[in-house]
């Protein structure tokens, strides 16, 4: 057990977590931010994809403990003053989403390619999302919407 | 408000979902709260010896442990399947006694043992551990080709055999065989896939003591039916203090249909404990115990004469039940496949057999499309080679073959009411280019990439579905649908489906028919589901059949609310109700300009009285309130057809496959919504090139699943598709008011064939499915190719 101290959605939290508390379970349970998810354990659908300094990880296979001293951004907090960031408009134009459990992860992994590429070619989008499974619209309506995100931010 | 059927809206359910807020079962927390840890057979096939659970149960944070005793003591029944059919010889299918908690014997791996309830998750893990179960192994049957030669694996099963399914006239279809100029045959592989809904199943049970009432939270595509089931034959509690609500849901794809051991075990141990009991799948826990799908051996025969024209067909499949036979294991690969082998062509006479066996592997049942993508690749694969065997241009024979009258009876089951197949597919062939394929493919080899192109003509059957005929062939329930307009007094209208949304959009889908219908904001309309004590009964959503069937029980009791409303409009403005018209929200009195709006009448219905200036009179005889419910069952099945054409790029050297085109031309009947109806089409051709190219079950010789996480499980993901081109004809439906036919399952049904046949355009020479690069590698030297790589 170790107290850690980090900033999740601009709030500073210090709490005492046991070593092996992995950064989803923590936000989930322990900050009831459920809009990260967890769709496999092993780090390869992306349904947890965060954002720890401004780049983005996968939080269930991340410890917390590991986190010390960061600042942690998850999808619950990129709407600002209730007006959704332009990646999840762009997502709901383009129909990138369906049933909605991987959107939290892509829309974050999403977010990170636009802040490291501002006007990724097509195949530049599809290869960055290849950690991010989705199994409902085909990537389709989700490379559209980020093509058109990167057109507006 | 009005015309909003064809309105490309953007989804009224995407902000909660963007914006972190979705509810799914795994988010619910309920105050003092438990965990449950299954204990799984590592074993594909054992005799259970002995559970002791002594060390277990004096483990940290436990609370109880329940096993295979346990639930039978306390007579809670097994798992059923819910559609059984019957063999040629008249006999019923046979069905193993499956335990939610085994006690003699385990068959397969990942089969629930006991479950251990504790304090935390890491506490109820910790001490499944010590659960000691003692087995005496056996071996295990794993090869769908060998089941019926091996050992029997249940009691009383002999061969493995579950049933013998014959559909079609053997001795009509030999006849037209004997007469045949030319017979094309074909042996095909339907792999078997695992449907990886990306949320993972998830259950709580939540027994109130005080009011012996029991909640269950559970990632469902069909709650009532769980309810009936758990109620009916698992005997968990009795249905009217039974709550099933299944909130959000993260995918389906047919493996959420099912009541599963998980969900009997949670509900059971909640009442056991008189406490909230969460289980949470992980990813290995879904890869072996969620049903899996597809798995089919089949060897099909083509009758020709020498202009080309089909004079019949017969199919021959052994399909893999797996251990024990689910909901729909048994209609799965038999009414809901052997129909559909005659495809969109005119076949005069066909048949075919189905066996159906059982192995030691996880049970089989519905998986996105289920029954009607192994028949259309069966069709389809040997169509394409048909035609080529007789050097005949592919789109040119499937033209000469099609169905072009409509309703046409077909020789083994369907009447298929509407359709206009050479509409699709000479929409996909001018989209596709398909004139100017041999010049791509010249180009391709420039690059030293060998270029193929397929084609999947398809038509399926779906919006489940006329309940006189469903029931007629061993369905144990009907398949209606049902739905509940209520108006408030302030206007706003919930409207309760019995259909479940997870993913298919239906809070918009549906809210624009009502608004549509109704003439009332969209955003005044909220569509509920998923919560047996909000609304009727329902089937649930799989299918393809929540706007065919759902969507017009929907259109009903809009109807009896226009009428109601007609009424009590007549008696407000002074008139006749037949002279009342409605139209865009307003009821109006013909040949004057008094009317009144929908929400005056809604607000009429609620204060039928004065009071101060309101005065609100009903007609003598009218009911206060403005609910009007409707069950409707279809006449018929609905019938979408379409047209698929691949191409593909194989590398030479290394057998890779790129996909580098993709088209596709459906005939949906009416679309509510395109942008809806796009998405479930690009996800559907999405799961079916999972199929084609990438994704396998696979179980080595023991029985061990070799393919339970998304290492070793090829998921589709974005970089295997380039933009797919998608256009659409219409023929609407005549079995329901919308004209609609059903769309979500489409894409995965056609999209297998298509890919297919164009790898094996490209290799020369047959590859199974899926078409990996070590496979295609192998087939390329097989076949000569002097480019592939040592």
């Amino acid at each position: 057990m170790a107290v850690i101290e980090l900033s999740v959605n601009g709030k500073k939290i210090s709490k005492e977590v046991s070593d092996n508390t992995l950064l989803s379970d923590f936000l989930r349970d322990k900050l009831s931010l459920t809009g990260t998810h967890v769709g496999c354990d092993t780090s390869q659908c992306g349904a947890c994809v965060v954002h720890m300094d401004g780049n983005s990880i996968k939080s269930c296979t991340t410890l917390v403990a590991d986190c010390n001293g960061s600042e942690i951004t998850t999808i619950e907090g990129i709407a600002k003053n209730g007006k959704m960031h332009s990646m999840q408009e762009a997502f709901k134009k383009h129909h990138g989403l369906q049933c909605g459990f991987c959107t939290p992860g892509m829309v974050m992994s999403a977010i990170d390619l636009l802040q490291k590429n501002k006007n990724p070619s097509e195949q530049e989008i599809r290869d960055w999302l290849e950690g991010n499974i989705c199994r409902c619209t085909g990537y389709q309506g989700i490379v559209a919407a980020v093509k058109d995100a990167a057109s507006k931010m | 408000m009005a015309n909003l059927i064809g309105a490309k809206l953007e989804r009224k359910e995407d902000k909660k979902f963007l914006t972190g807020k979705g509810r799914y079962t795994a988010d619910i927390n309920l105050p003092n709260q438990t965990y449950a840890y299954f204990v799984r057979s590592p074993h594909a096939r054992a005799k259970i010896t002995k559970v002791d659970h002594s060390k277990a149960m004096k483990a940290p944070g436990v609370i109880d442990i329940f096993t295979g005793d346990c639930v039978v003591k306390d007579k809670i029944g097994g798992l059923i399947c819910g559609w059984k059919i019957v063999s040629q010889d008249g006999k019923d299918m046979k069905c193993p006694p499956h335990p939610v908690l085994a006690k003699d014997s385990v068959n397969f791996v990942g089969d629930h043992i006991a479950v251990v309830i504790a304090e935390t998750l890491e506490q109820a893990k910790n001490a499944a551990e010590l659960v000691n179960v003692n087995y005496k192994l056996q071996k295990a049957v794993i090869k769908t080709s060998e089941a019926t030669g091996s050992e029997n694996i249940h009691e009383g099963i002999d061969n493995n055999l579950s049933f013998d399914f014959l559909l079609g006239d053997k001795g009509k279809t030999d006849e037209a065989f004997s007469k045949a100029d030319k017979i094309v045959k074909i042996d095909l592989v339907n792999n078997r896939l695992i449907p990886n809904a990306m949320e993972p199943r998830a259950a709580i049970g939540d027994y109130n003591t005080s009011s012996d009432e029991l909640t269950l939270y559970t990632a469902s595509q069909n709650p009532h039916l769980d309810r009936l089931i758990m109620s009916a034959f698992n005997a968990v509690h009795p249905e009217h203090k039974f709550r099933i609500v299944s909130p959000d849901v993260g995918g389906g794809f047919g493996s959420k249909i099912n009541v599963y051991a998980e969900d009997v075990v949670v509900a059971y141990a909640s009442k056991k404990i008189g406490r909230p009991v969460k289980w949470v799948a992980e990813r290995s826990e879904s890869f072996m115990s969620d049903n899996h799908g597809r798995d089919h051996i089949t060897h099909a025969e083509l009758a020709l004469s020498n202009d080309g024209k089909i004079t019949g067909l017969k199919v021959d499949t052994i399909a893999n039940l797996g251990a024990y036979s689910l909901v729909l294991a048994a209609v799965t690969p038999t009414y809901l496949y052997a129909p559909l082998v005659l495809g969109i062509y005119d076949i005069p006479v066909a048949c075919c057999t189905v066996k159906g066996v059982y192995t030691n592997t996880a049970p089989t049942d519905a998986y996105r499309g289920a029954g009607r993508p192994e028949a259309t690749y069966v069709i389809e694969r040997i169509v394409t080679k048909a035609a080529k065997e007789i050097g005949m241009d592919q789109a040119e024979f499937r033209k000469k073959n099609f169905i072009k009258k409509f309703p046409h009876q077909q020789c083994l089951v369907h009447n298929i009411d509407s359709g206009d197949y050479n509409a699709h597919l000479d929409k996909a062939i001018e989209l596709a280019d398909y004139k100017n394929f041999e010049n791509r493919r010249s180009q391709s080899a420039k690059k030293g990439k060998l270029r193929g192109i397929g084609f999947s003509s398809y038509f399926e059957a779906c919006g489940v579905a006329p309940s006189a005929v469903v029931m007629s062939i061993g369905s144990g329930v009907g398949l209606w649908e049902s739905a509940e307009i209520r108006f408030n007094a302030t206007g706003n209208i919930s409207v309760f489906t019995g259909a479940h949304a997870h993913g298919q959009g239906h809070d918009t889908t549906f809210a624009q028919i009502v608004s549509d219908k109704l003439g009332v904001a969209i955003e005044n309309i909220d569509i509920v589901h998923g919560d047996t004590d909000k609304g009727p009964f329902g089937m649930g959503t799989y299918g393809s059949r929540s706007l065919a069937v759902g969507g017009t029980a929907i259109v009903k009791a809009c109807d009896k609310i226009i009428a109601k409303g007609k009424k009590v409009a007549a008696k407000m403005l002074e008139g006749k109700p037949e002279d009342i018209d409605f139209k865009a929200g307003e009821f109006i009195l013909k040949n004057s300009n008094k009317k009144k709006t929908i929400g005056e009448i809604a607000f009429a219905c609620y204060l039928p009285g004065s009071f101060g200036d309101i005065k609100s009179p009903l007609p003598e005889g009218v009911e206060p309130g403005l609910v009007e419910t409707s069950f409707f069952d279809p006449s018929n099945f609905s019938f979408p057809s379409g047209t698929h054409i691949c191409e593909v790029e194989v590398d030479e050297e290394t057998g890779e496959t790129k996909l580098v085109k993709y088209t596709v031309v459906d005939d949906f009947g009416t679309i509510i919504n395109p942008l809806i109806v796009e998405g479930q089409v690009y996800g559907g051709i999405a799961q079916g090139v999972g199929q084609a190219l990438y994704e396998n079950a696979n179980y080595d010789e023991s029985g061990q699943l070799t393919s339970a996480s998304y290492m070793d499980y090829t998921m589709p993901r974005a970089d295997n598709f380039p933009q797919i081109k998608l256009d659409y004809t219409c023929t609407p439906a005549t079995s329901n008011p919308l004209g609609v036919k059903g769309c979500g399952e489409a894409g995965t049904i056609a999209a297998p064939a298509a890919v297919m046949n164009a790898v094996i355009d490209a290799v020369g020479t047959d590859v199974s499915m899926p078409a990996t690069a070590e496979k295609v590698w192998k087939a390329l030297k097989k076949n000569g190719s002097k480019k592939a790589a040592a």
